[in-house]
């Protein structure tokens, strides 16, 4: 059964002034997420990837068409959904385990087991011993890592990534897709990454989704069928960078038409 | 001198008690060397026994506890009311259309203007003296406080919303928790607004306060007293504004991580 289903979705904005021209942020597309995918969708910039996401967050309403989970459709954000950010987005005024156990305590949790679950995913995402630390002590792959933790302590039926690692530095970026595959490989859920880097793309996903330039549509779906666990040595071999190559040519082309 | 540099606290301390030695000297200076009047300006020693002689034999405690209560009471009816109606505008668009217009204007009406007028409504007791000090904190403190709101952070409260919260959770647990250093520190800064207005409420038909003694003081031609009266308005004012800056530092220290 397929879990998350977008049928016919596209995006308009209003322009900004009142003689300002409406922006079509997304045509009219359709996508079909089976349940465990991980789905990474790849686009230059400005591309309306990210629109896709919000949509799908229930932060933006639709124009058209309509997106279901599970059957059920989605109206306004969810504890269902699990986003991480590109910003930093942790609470300041909280310290690390408050964070993750934020919507824990929005549910009316008993905190021995909102303790229980903090406890899992500190341990996970490798923040044990800083706990008691408020996120402007924290480097931002580590904000980044709590994010995720609060993200998944909720049991999303589906976790939604806008570029989160898009800020960090180039080897944090590294060990993080690592990290996150890694949680994947052990907990099986549906994800879908929005990123613009092509490495990034394949080396997590089980299926690419390819992006034309602004207005986005689906340009093409790229199966990756290299087995799990994936070691990072696989980056360096052919067939990644067969694949790599292929879609280097699709995004330069997207990217050009971004560019004009 | 480097740029934006923060100096040591030592230094700095010493800093800003040389400019009030400064400050005494050139005031010493103008009155001793009769550059100005006795009369006009007394002397910083003379201003000095004054205010002893007030505290000691006038009663001035009494004026000075009365001054106190005024402002204090004065400002927390305004906090009251302006808190949750500033929170209100802030979250709530259409209430800030409905508000906004009138506290905007309102909040350039001088609240000392108000005191004939009051003195005919309420008289010349106590529920006068407040309401010029409601009437200077509140409409100020509305506005800075739905400005303040209204500066949430987005993606916190687009965060809030993923991970389940409705409207009432996110105020309560995103909007609230993230203005309230700002919230402290607009309130710091109205209280210190009460103090200016105080003392002209009390210079018009009261029979206690700093402002009366000054007023009082003004008739007998007794300037010792007035700059003693002004410099104690300044040390309470003070002391005031340092216990606030430290309880809000206390309260929300996490806002102060850099």
């Amino acid at each position: 059964m397929s879990r998350l289903s977008i049928r016919d979705v596209s995006k308009t904005f209003p322009g900004h002034k009142r003689s300002a021209p409406p922006t079509q942020a997304l045509l009219p597309i359709g996508l079909e997420v089976g349940d465990n995918d991980f789905i990474t969708v790849l686009g230059p910039s400005g591309c309306g990837k990210s629109t896709l996401l919000r949509l799908v967050a229930g932060l933006e309403t639709p124009t058209t068409g309509e997106i279901r989970l599970d059957g059920t459709k989605i109206v306004g954000a969810g504890a269902d959904r699990g986003v991480v950010f590109q910003s930093y987005t942790l609470f300041p005024w909280l310290n690390v385990r408050q964070n993750i156990c934020f919507g824990l305590r929005e549910k009316g949790m008993k905190l021995s087991e909102q303790k229980e679950i903090s406890d899992r995913f500190i341990a996970q995402v490798g923040l044990r011993g800083f706990e008691d630390h408020f996120p402007k002590q924290l480097s931002g792959g580590m904000q980044q890592r709590v994010a995720i933790a609060r993200a998944l302590a909720n049991d999303p039926k589906i976790l939604l990534l806008d570029e989160p690692f898009g800020a960090l530095d180039n080897q944090t970026r590294v060990l993080m897709q690592e990290l996150l595959l890694g949680i994947w490989e052990q907990a099986q859920k549906t994800v879908m990454f929005i990123t613009h880097d092509i490495d990034e793309a394949i080396f997590m996903a089980s299926r690419v989704v390819v992006f034309s330039a602004r207005p986005g549509r689906i340009k093409a779906e790229i199966e990756v069928g290299f087995p799990h666990p994936r070691h990072y040595t696989i980056k360096t071999s052919p067939e990644f960078m067969a694949l790599k190559a292929r879609l280097t040519e699709e995004i330069r082309v997207e990217a050009i038409a971004a560019a004009h | 001198m480097k740029l934006l540099v923060p100096v040591r606290r030592e230094s700095r301390i010493a800093l800003g008690v040389a400019f009030f030695i400064v400050f005494v000297a050139l005031w010493s200076f103008l009155s001793l060397s009769g550059a100005v009047p006795k009369h006009f300006l007394a002397t910083p020693w003379q201003t000095v026994v004054s205010a002893w002689n007030l505290f000691a034999t006038q009663g001035f405690t009494h004026d000075v506890g009365m001054t106190i209560w005024r402002v204090v009471g004065g400002f927390v009816l305004a906090a009251v009311i302006a808190v949750p109606l500033g929170i209100a505008m802030g979250v709530y668009k259409p209430i800030e259309a409905f508000f906004e217009p009138f506290v905007s204007f309102a909040r350039y009406l001088p609240a000392s203007a108000f005191i004939p007028l009051l003195i005919l409504w309420v008289g010349i007791g106590e529920a006068q003296k407040l309401t010029v000090i409601f009437i200077g904190c509140f409409f100020q403190l509305t506005l800075m406080i739905a400005m303040i709101v209204s500066g949430t952070r987005r993606d916190l409260v687009e965060a809030a919303y993923t991970l389940g919260c409705k409207d009432t959770g996110v105020i309560r647990r995103v909007v609230l928790p993230g203005a309230a250093p700002d919230i402290a520190e607009a309130l710091r800064q109205v209280l210190g607004l009460g103090w200016t207005y105080i003392i002209v409420a009390e210079l018009i038909g009261a029979s206690s306060g700093i402002g009366h003694m000054i007023t009082d003081s003004q008739a007998l031609m007794a300037t010792d007293h007035i700059i003693a009266g002004i410099v104690v308005i300044g040390l309470v004012g003070l002391l005031s504004d340092v216990l606030f800056k430290k309880v809000n530092q206390h309260l929300f220290s996490w806002s102060l991580l850099r």
